[in-house]
């Protein structure tokens, strides 16, 4: 009997695929979530909104939240380390959380090093924006990867554009020969084997979700479109006019992507998403993505 | 044969890759009119609350308990084996009510207790790869449940005519042998109806 293996690691994550993880900032929100059919719920104190707006440095959540969360919901639970804060990381594994963000919404521990998670029986889930990124979160040992995207910003370009970008690198990938192979694992700064996994299979060896800027049942399904295996919403739900219906639309949204009707069915009626940032009106030290490279 | 995933949420694709490995054609599934193509059905792993109620709104849970009531195999893993209990303990409402047995839900706690281990099972020769998620257990059968087999006391593989459960994840491993035992179910079902 063997506990944190590679495959009960990234076997967790695969359980989530075609759901929806939502941020909650109460045990209240928690069975909101839940009822609306989340498929894991995210504990923090503040969604990236509210940290945007509240400034200051933003930590990992109180522990009391983390256990009140775990205690009134039967799905798994997440909950935010910051980058390089693997005491932060150690104390959410002890509380018995089930999943790890390290996460550039929260203000970075360390500017040079990520978490060694390969030294955790828990998941880790990493944002990336890139291959490079992607690949080398995995060889930290992150089990599941997200899109970075703009978080706090109800704005879905940043979330496009990197999902984009990866599924774009993975595609050129599989085309080059072996020789090209090792200069491009140069190139992107990881492991040639890795690189290799990917020109050989056409894929992530992990899932990859959307995160950061989903606001809409419509944005759910883009995302689902592109390529996401399934969506983080943070800010987007209890931000929103009527958190209980988005929520639901959302998972509705992201199971039935393909389905217009079914889409246009559930947004109706909805009162008005989050709202926005424009991200060209982003100072670049408030650009979240670009934390943890 | 083809065997179709129910494609609401979880791990769809992974099912439909052992199933190819074992011969059969995989097909997921998100209509309930789907079913009248399929020779059999997975509900596959994922969260048994979320899957549970995308059924109820799209009314799986009647479609599949007629399509079971046909004698046409369905087999659940995990999360799919809690959609198949009679009774559920805890606060969880059950969902399909076809198999007949109580099932306990994450009852070998969180993620962090999560673990795979070789588990021998009735009619698969060398023990099977099990990887176990915040996987569910069966706490009680009744004598209409056939017990394929059992980890520390506890049930984690079981059948009844038609349906076949597993606590597990059969998936998420190259090992596609009880794939290969569901899809026999579905051929023997076709047959008998043939005859």
């Amino acid at each position: 009997m063997e506990t944190g293996t590679s495959r009960v690691k990234r076997g967790m994550a695969e359980m989530q695929k075609g759901g929806v993880i939502m941020d909650v900032m109460s045990v209240e929100q928690a069975i909101i979530a839940e009822a609306a059919g989340a498929t894991a719920i995210m504990a923090l104190e503040r969604v990236p909104s509210d940290i945007r707006a509240a400034g200051g440095v933003a930590r990992m959540a109180n522990p009391e939240l983390v256990e009140q969360v775990i205690k009134a919901v039967s799905v798994p639970v997440m909950a935010k380390a910051r980058i390089g804060h693997f005491v932060e990381a150690k104390v959410l594994e002890s509380l018995g959380v089930d999943y790890i963000d390290e996460s550039e919404v929260l203000t970075p521990a360390d500017e040079v090093y990520h978490i060694d998670k390969s030294l955790f029986t828990i998941p880790f889930v990493c944002g990336a924006k890139d291959l490079g990124e992607a690949l080398r979160r995995i060889q930290e040992g992150a089990s599941m990867l997200r899109t970075k995207g703009e978080p706090g910003t109800g704005n879905i370009v940043e979330a496009v554009r990197h999902m984009r970008i990866i599924t774009g690198q993975v595609r050129r990938i599989q085309n080059l020969s072996k020789d090209e192979l090792f200069h491009e694992a140069k190139i992107l700064g990881v492991a040639y084997d890795l690189l290799l996994d990917v020109h050989n299979t056409g894929r992530l060896p992990v899932v990859n979700f959307a995160a950061g800027g989903v606001a809409t049942p419509s944005d759910a399904a883009l995302m689902m479109h592109l390529g996401a295996d399934g969506v983080f919403v943070g800010s987007g739900i209890f931000k929103s006019d009527s958190p209980e219906k988005f929520a639901r639309a959302i998972v509705e949204a992201t199971t039935h992507y393909e389905d217009y009707e079914l889409i246009a069915r559930v947004s109706k009626d909805l009162g008005a998403p989050m709202k926005g940032i424009e991200i060209s009106k982003l100072h670049s030290s408030e650009r979240m993505q670009d934390r943890g490279l | 044969m083809r065997i179709g995933v129910l494609a609401l949420q979880g791990a769809v694709a992974e099912h439909i890759r052992s199933i190819e490995l074992a011969g059969g054609t995989g097909v997921a599934v998100k209509k309930t009119e789907q079913l009248a193509e399929i020779d059999g059905l997975i509900i596959p792993g994922g969260e048994s609350t979320t899957i549970g109620k995308l059924m109820r709104k799209y009314g799986f849970v009647e479609a599949i308990r007629e399509y079971a009531g046909q004698g046409k195999p369905v087999f659940g893993t995990c999360a799919g084996l809690i959609v198949l209990a009679e009774r559920l303990e805890g606060a969880e409402e059950p969902h399909l009510r076809l198999m007949d047995m109580t099932v306990a839900r994450n009852a070998f706690g969180r993620q962090r207790e999560s673990f795979e281990t070789d588990l021998d099972v009735k009619g698969i020769d060398t023990p099977l790869r099990a990887v176990f998620i915040r996987a569910p257990l069966i706490k009680q059968v009744s004598d209409k449940v056939d017990i394929l087999s059992m980890y520390k006391g506890e049930i984690v593989t079981a059948r009844q005519g038609n349906l076949l459960a597993s606590s597990y994840h059969p998936e998420l491993t190259d090992d596609y042998r009880l794939h290969e035992l569901f899809i026999g179910m579905a051929r023997e079902a076709k047959n008998v109806k043939a005859e």
